[in-house]
């Protein structure tokens, strides 16, 4: 059971035909079995064909839900002309060097964050795809005597079609050898996006079957013989450190066999998992009260000190700059100026964070399962922690139970790691979901102040962002404005402030609230100039051609021009995100006395290059839609005295089904350039396609997000 | 020990009687299917039947199954072909999948009592129960699936 997604050894089979992949001068590239067992570099298994016909190839994207872990494949699999019905996809180990896509400078990673997965993988999976149907191509040439230029390839089979000769895969494997020399392929020959067969085809995912039945296997899933069961207590304030506890006392409970300290935090450690709760509740330990965060308050922070920190000069602060802004504002016929607020996001996925962790006898190898978005990054951190290197870490990636960022770092197992080390045992980490929320990596709360300059003719001539919070990077994303408007003159500004909260990449990173900020100022001056929100943003924006199509799409798809019922009401907004560009619709309609915000109805267009999947990407872009919902409408973390006051999902509140769009249309626009990320497209745009459909409803804004029942009633009172 | 009956199976489990119910299944009879979420019953992925109603396993205790039968993902059909599981995968439905076994045993008894939902029949019958994935528009088109295709 432990091991049900893993690699097997493929070198060395005896029978079939396997397509190693190697590293040359050149970067990976596929090699003979031959070459792999000859090669002195690192060698790994990519492609398998068994004389029964049957492929079996490794997909090196970890699984979060997100359906990569076949949409890779199938890209090699389209290029080699596999019968899809007849591929077994096997998880490729945390071996980046092998695995991994390049991320330029000679560096490869196996992180799938940022919707990286199908866009980093794409074009060297069919390279391999199309490199493996050559060499199939050649062994039948070479069984019939012909020229290899005569044959085609139909789905796993050669094809000889001037003397309708046929010669399954799984035949040719029986007979034929990969040669020494694997053939080169050039892009030329690749298929051309109207000769795809499983590219822009419902293609099912490999891994639904498995999790609909309880048998897919997530990390808080593994059982080892003797394992034993751990969860750390970590400060109420964040990164406190343990300085004692009642440990005689917790010593003496039913089951309870070590009580460990962690850097920290304090695990404790029992037979079984129930024995761990009860030491947990009976733990008492006293923390050191000089963490960072030590009386961190978040609310007064956003309040007072946020808007302060935007309003000083601070030329340092200047992360993008073009044309003259100076002149732009000193010239403008008429200046807008909004600020916006966000509270901290908590990613919140339903797997709350575990590790397994197994110490050979000698105490020099650790065995590991886990479910990491970065298996290459989390194997060697764990190994650092450990005092190992990498090699002394097996690393068995297991589905995640959503990863949303989270699971980017490894925190999780390191402590199941160091937990099994000293106590000698297997050991099953769990962290409770108050855990997973009072020790969580937040996205940061912030404070964003835009303004914008119209010059005598009306258009945008300059626009000044400015965005304050912790985090450095994670405040900056989604705010440059160049795939979608074109505005001459333009600063933006980061400015940082730090309160000790450990903060981590959520999905779309500051997309969201950044967005919120733009698209926002947007709305208010196209409402204010009286124009349409389409007409304000084609006549006044300089919008991209981009921007054009996808905007045309949505106005069409969401029959923006059609007057809705009373009590409901349109918003737009746009978004882009790695590489893809997507503008939404929402309708709306709002309880008064509740102060309830309800979305009925969701348009998206996007131009996100070729689809591979579309079911899957559709269901990405939902995905993303309520997950953005859910952060608009309900999400709120808050901090008192440095400590996280929500400690679970009754005060920590998703978006349920009752509060879901009843619609949601999802159109992916016509294209032939390389994917992009369609993984977070779903969630920046929707927090201002909101808050502008609340304003076409009631004529009030929303300038703080989420929008609660209590800052709705404070903008309809406004 | 505590007897009671899961997926048609008698066992007996020498835990202590206040043991949460999710953690008999999943740790001490393996059955992991059935998922850990929050522990406080607010998410529902640890959603099991005890004597045919759907119930939070996290909320209840090792006692209080004393006799009765529990079904778990892994009994709700012998070969994954109960018709919320066919439509489940016809529909695509899972993305990461961790609390989908629990949406698929809250749907079942819904549909036990119910064959043909409206909309608001599901909304209101599957609200307790959080996908963090969003999945809730095809949860809904695969439940009113299998109540066309039974």
């Amino acid at each position: 059971m432990e091991a049900r997604i893993s690699r097997r050894s493929f070198i060395g089979s005896t029978v079939g035909l396997t397509f190693a992949i190697g590293l040359s001068p050149n970067g990976s590239w596929l090699i003979s079995e031959a070459g792999a067992k000859a090669s002195e570099n690192q060698i790994g298994a990519w492609v398998r064909i068994s004389p029964d016909d049957q492929i079996t190839i490794i997909t090196p994207a970890a699984e979060m839900g997100q359906g990569s872990m076949t949409g890779v494949p199938v890209a090699l699999a389209e290029e080699m002309d596999a019968d899809w019905t007849k591929v077994t996809l096997e998880m490729a180990p945390a071996d980046p060097e092998i695995y991994g896509y390049s991320r330029g400078g000679g560096s490869k990673s196996m992180r799938i964050s940022g919707s990286r997965a199908i866009r980093s993988y794409f074009a060297p999976m069919r390279l391999a795809g199309a490199q493996v149907r050559k060499v199939l191509i050649q062994a039948a040439a070479g069984e019939w005597g012909v020229d290899p230029g005569t044959l085609v390839t139909e789905a796993n089979v050669v094809v000889n079609r001037a003397t309708g000769k046929r010669l399954s895969y799984g035949e040719i494997a029986a007979f034929a050898e990969v040669p020494a020399e694997m053939p080169v392929v050039s892009k030329d020959e690749l298929k051309k996006p109207s000769e795809f067969r499983l590219i822009g085809t419902p293609v099912p995912r490999h891994d639904i079957p498995a999790k609909v039945n309880g048998t897919a296997q997530y990390a808080i899933d593994v059982h080892l013989p003797g394992m034993v069961y751990a969860s750390t207590v970590h400060g109420p304030v964040q990164l406190a450190t343990p300085q004692s506890w009642n440990d005689d006392e917790i010593r003496k409970l039913e089951g309870v066999i070590d009580v460990v300290q962690l850097e920290h935090g304090v695990a404790v450690v029992a037979d079984t998992f129930e024995h761990v709760l009860a030491a947990r509740d009976a733990l008492s330990v006293d923390w050191s009260n000089d963490a960072v965060a030590e009386g961190f308050d978040s609310e007064k922070a956003l309040d007072a000190k946020y808007e302060a920190i935007a309003g000083k000069e601070d030329a340092s602060s200047r992360v993008h700059e073009v044309g003259n802004i100076d002149s732009a504002f000193e010239s403008a016929s008429k200046v807008y100026k909004a600020n916006f607020r966000s509270d901290y996001g908590y990613h919140a996925q339903m797997e709350p964070l575990n590790g397994v962790a197994r110490f050979n006898k000698a105490g020099d190898k650790v065995e590991i399962w886990e479910g990491t978005q970065g298996p290459g990054g989390s194997r060697e951190e764990i190994a650092k922690a450990l005092g190992f290197d990498t090699s002394q870490v097996i690393h068995h990636q297991q589905y995640m139970g959503g990863g949303f960022g989270r699971r980017t770092i490894t925190d999780y197992t390191i402590e199941a790691a160091l937990v099994a080390r000293e106590i000698k045992r297997p050991v099953k980490m769990i962290w409770t979901r108050e855990e997973d929320l009072a020790f969580g990596m937040f996205r940061p709360q912030n404070f964003q102040c835009v303004e914008a300059a119209l010059d005598g003719d009306g258009r945008i001539s300059g626009w000044r962002h400015c965005v304050v919070g912790d985090g450095d990077r994670l405040i900056y994303s989604g705010i440059k404005l160049e795939m979608y408007y074109g505005i001459p003159n333009q600063v933006i500004e980061r400015r940082g402030t730090s309160h000790g909260i450990r903060l981590k990449h959520w999905r779309a990173v500051a997309h969201p609230f950044n967005i919120f900020a733009i698209e926002g100022l947007v709305d208010e001056m196209a409402s204010t100039e009286g124009l349409d929100p389409f007409d304000f943003r084609r006549r006044r924006m300089a919008m991209t051609p981009k921007a054009h199509r996808v905007f045309d799409a949505v106005e069409r798809m969401s029959d923006w021009h059609t007057p809705r019922a009373d009590g409901r009401a349109l918003g737009l907004s746009v978004s882009e995100r790695s590489g893809s560009l997507g503008a939404g619709v929402v309708e709306i309609s709002l309880d008064e006395k509740r102060g309830r915000i309800r979305v009925h109805k969701v348009w998206v267009a996007i131009d996100g290059g070729i689809v591979v999947q579309p079911q899957m990407a559709r269901r990405n872009v939902e995905s993303g839609v309520v997950y953005g919902l859910s952060s608009v409408l309900k999400e709120r973390a808050t901090m008192k005295n440095g400590a996280v006051v929500q400690s679970n999902f009754h005060d920590y509140q998703l978006l349920r089904m009752a509060d879901a769009p009843e619609e949601i249309h999802v159109e992916f626009l016509e294209s032939d350039e390389s994917p992009k990320g369609l993984g977070e497209i779903g969630n920046p745009f929707i927090a201002a396609a909101v808050a502008n459909a609340f304003h076409t409803l009631t004529g009030k804004r929303l300038y703080h997000m989420p929008f609660t029942p209590e800052r709705v009633r404070q903008a309809l009172e406004a | 020990m505590t007897k009671f009956e899961i997926n048609g199976k008698r066992v007996s489990v020498a835990a202590e009687s206040d043991t949460p119910l999710l953690w008999v299944i999943r740790e001490h009879l393996q059955l992991t299917g059935t998922k850990y979420g929050c522990g406080g019953g607010h998410c529902g992925s640890c959603t099991v039947h005890v004597d045919g109603k759907a119930v939070k396993s996290c909320q209840e205790s090792l006692a209080s199954v004393k006799g009765a039968a529990v079904t778990t993902i892994e009994g709700l059909s012998p070969d994954a072909g109960h018709p919320l599981q066919k439509a489940w995968i016809a529909e695509q439905v899972p993305q990461c999948g961790y609390c989908q076994s629990g949406q698929i045993m809250q749907a079942a008894t819904l549909l036990e009592k119910n064959p043909q939902p409206t909309r608001d029949d599901i909304v209101r019958h599957m609200n307790g129960n959080i996908c963090r994935c969003g999945t809730y528009t095809g949860i809904i088109d695969a439940i009113q699936r299998a109540a066309r295709e039974g």
